[in-house]
């Protein structure tokens, strides 16, 4: 109990510096959290993208990218023809701009496929589509940020299209998408007689394997994956993720450096306390553990008032219309592990040179001379 | 003052410093220039002698809190040095007490006294007994929950010494304790610090400038310059 009364008398003594330090961490934690879970959330919407009504993705094997992704039309026939296959539907990822948007995902798709069938019309009749090569489907973000309703006709990229159905969909990628018919996206995007992947659904899960292991070797330059193992190993996700924890890490790591100076300052301005402790027998690993208290104490205020700020932050980014779709705000259990106990090392990593500074502190001389 | 104790107790030497060399700056500053002295058990001994002449340094030397560049110091037959557990002999076989009385001040007298016993890992309830044992002799059990800033100097003084006697030392080592109290104040905490000593059979040896507080203890060592001039029993 007087060991805590002490840890926190520190603390309380300097309220201000402690409260900056405790900040410092907060706005650290929360900006992890919130990279983090938005990028995840975004991976995992890319992936719900691929995984719609399917569990097997086929795409050409080592791009760097879907959208670089050639999968011959021939493939997708021979495919869905396979007994285990319920059913198999090529996709076609492609950017287009129309005035004022720059970056409007664009998806090539069948009649026949999951997006097109399980969508929500909120306008329009899914049975009428790719019936005519101008034909074009918007998600309802794209319609509403593109000001169009249907029987309109809009410029994409170098041609028109005319808007035959808005769909609503849970995924932000696909609301804020457009779907042509397949043919049409292959000449737009000059990638005749190819799609960028193949989503497969299996008549039984358990033939995945052989299903892998038969693409493999009737298509050289395919591969399939499994939508977990492709979410694990596809590079751009990697990116992605190594890049949200790596800005993530920096904010931590000032939010260390916070920690670090108030640590310094805090035993730098009570060598002689400590000195006091040491002649009254505290052992180094007691004066040590005292430093690294504080620490602790400041990173777990910091990390509680950063998960909340994090997700407060979160909550609003939801309710932007413009964001409407794009940002998962579901905070994984994983991730707030991980950020808590990344902040607790990052506060004790800030409290290790102090702490070695006041464990070496000599009584006597801080006695004599202080 | 300690004729209670049993002769065969009085007759162990507890302190022991034999030809003691210390200096400061590379040497250049000398501060113990072959000292050799002893303390036997429940004996109270003062050391008296102008500022600088290494009173100080000789009880820092007996309290494990600095090293000799020469010589042997021994607490209880046990060298003080490298090889020995300070620790246990900080908590366990000697208290200090300073001339400032070097408490924490964000911290209450209770939980100032409270330190000795939290390092040594004492059980709180033990801890808590002698606690109200010390400040009940010394007429501060009013005060344990006082924070140090609302303490009078001598109160101050008086908790320093509770808090130097908490684990039980049989060996208290005072550094100037009343050096820095009114006349009247400083009586009053000598006149504590004596009865403690003798109640609790403690062996003190005490830094003072204060001759008249110095001929009350059992014997007086002189310092000067680094070296003992002498020393005589003064009761």
């Amino acid at each position: 109990m007087i060991f805590l009364k002490l840890i926190l008398t520190n603390l309380r003594r300097h309220r201000i510096r402690s409260f900056i330090s405790v900040a410092g961490i907060a706005f650290s934690v929360a900006a992890m959290l919130t990279v983090v879970t938005i990028l995840q959330g975004a991976v995992g919407m890319f992936s719900g993208i691929l995984s719609s009504d399917s569990e097997i993705i086929v795409f050409e094997r080592n791009v760097s990218d879907l959208f670089f992704s050639n999968v011959p039309d021939e493939a997708a026939g021979e495919i869905a023809s396979w007994p285990m296959v319920l059913h198999a539907d090529p996709v076609l990822f492609g950017i287009v701009s129309s005035a004022g948007h720059p970056i409007i995902t664009c998806f090539g798709v069948t009649a026949e496929d999951a997006r097109i069938r399980k969508a929500v019309w909120i306008a329009g009749n899914r049975n009428v589509f790719a019936q005519h090569s101008d034909d074009l489907v918007l998600g309802e973000r794209a319609a509403e940020f593109m000001s169009a309703k249907i029987g309109d006709s809009i410029p994409i990229g170098h041609g028109v299209f005319h808007v035959i159905g808005i769909l609503q969909t849970a995924n932000g990628f696909e609301d804020g998408g457009v779907f042509m018919p397949i043919h049409s996206a292959q000449e737009f995007f000059h990638k005749e007689a190819t799609t960028s992947v193949i989503t497969v659904r299996l008549r039984n899960k358990e033939d995945a394997a052989a299903f892998k292991r038969m693409v493999g070797e009737k298509f050289v330059s395919l591969i399939a994956l499994e939508d977990a193992e492709f979410t694990r190993s596809y590079s751009q996700f990697k990116i992605l993720k190594a890049t949200a924890w790596a800005v993530g890490g920096c904010g931590l790591l000032l939010g260390g450096l916070g920690v670090a100076n108030t640590m310094i300052m805090s035993v730098f301005t009570r060598i002689r306390e400590i000195a006091i402790l040491r002649v009254n027998g505290f052992s180094n690993l007691q004066i040590g553990a005292m430093i690294f208290g504080e620490s602790a104490v400041v990173s777990v205020c910091g990390a509680l008032a950063g998960l909340s700020i994090g997700t407060c932050f979160l909550f609003a980014l939801k309710l932007i219309p413009a964001l409407h779709g794009y940002v998962d705000t579901t905070i994984h259990p994983l991730i707030m592990l991980v950020v808590i106990v990344l902040a607790l090392l990052t506060g004790v990593a800030g409290a290790l040179y102090p702490a070695i500074y006041a464990m070496r502190v000599r009584a006597v001389e801080a006695l004599r001379f202080e | 003052m300690n004729t209670s104790i049993n002769s065969e107790v009085q007759a162990k030497v507890v302190l022991s410093a034999e030809d003691l060399w210390k200096s400061y700056d590379e040497g250049t500053i000398e501060v113990l220039k072959g000292v050799s002295l002893e303390a036997r058990a429940g004996e109270t001994v003062a050391l008296c002698g102008p500022s600088g002449c290494g009173k100080s340094t000789l009880l820092h030397l007996f309290g494990g809190l600095d090293d000799p560049d020469k010589g042997q110091v021994e607490v209880n037959g046990i060298p003080v040095g490298r090889q020995r557990n300070i620790l246990r002999l900080l908590r366990h076989e000697v208290g200090f007490v300073f001339q400032l009385h070097n408490l924490i001040a964000d911290l209450t007298l209770e939980e100032n006294c409270m330190i000795p016993a939290v390092a040594a890992g004492t059980d709180r309830r033990m801890a808590q007994e002698r606690l109200h044992q010390l400040t009940d002799r010394t007429g501060l059990s009013n005060r344990l929950h006082h924070r140090i800033q609302k303490l009078s100097g001598g109160e101050r003084q008086r908790t320093a010494l509770c808090r130097a006697l908490m684990n039980s030392p049989k060996i208290l080592l005072a550094d100037e304790p009343t050096g820095s109290l009114d006349e009247k104040n400083s009586a009053m905490v000598f006149a504590f610090l004596m009865e403690l000593v003798a109640v609790e059979g403690v062996t003190l040896l005490m830094a003072t400038h204060d001759r008249s507080l110095a001929e009350r203890c059992d014997r007086l060592v002189e310092m000067h310059d680094g070296r003992v001039y002498g020393s005589q029993d003064v009761r």
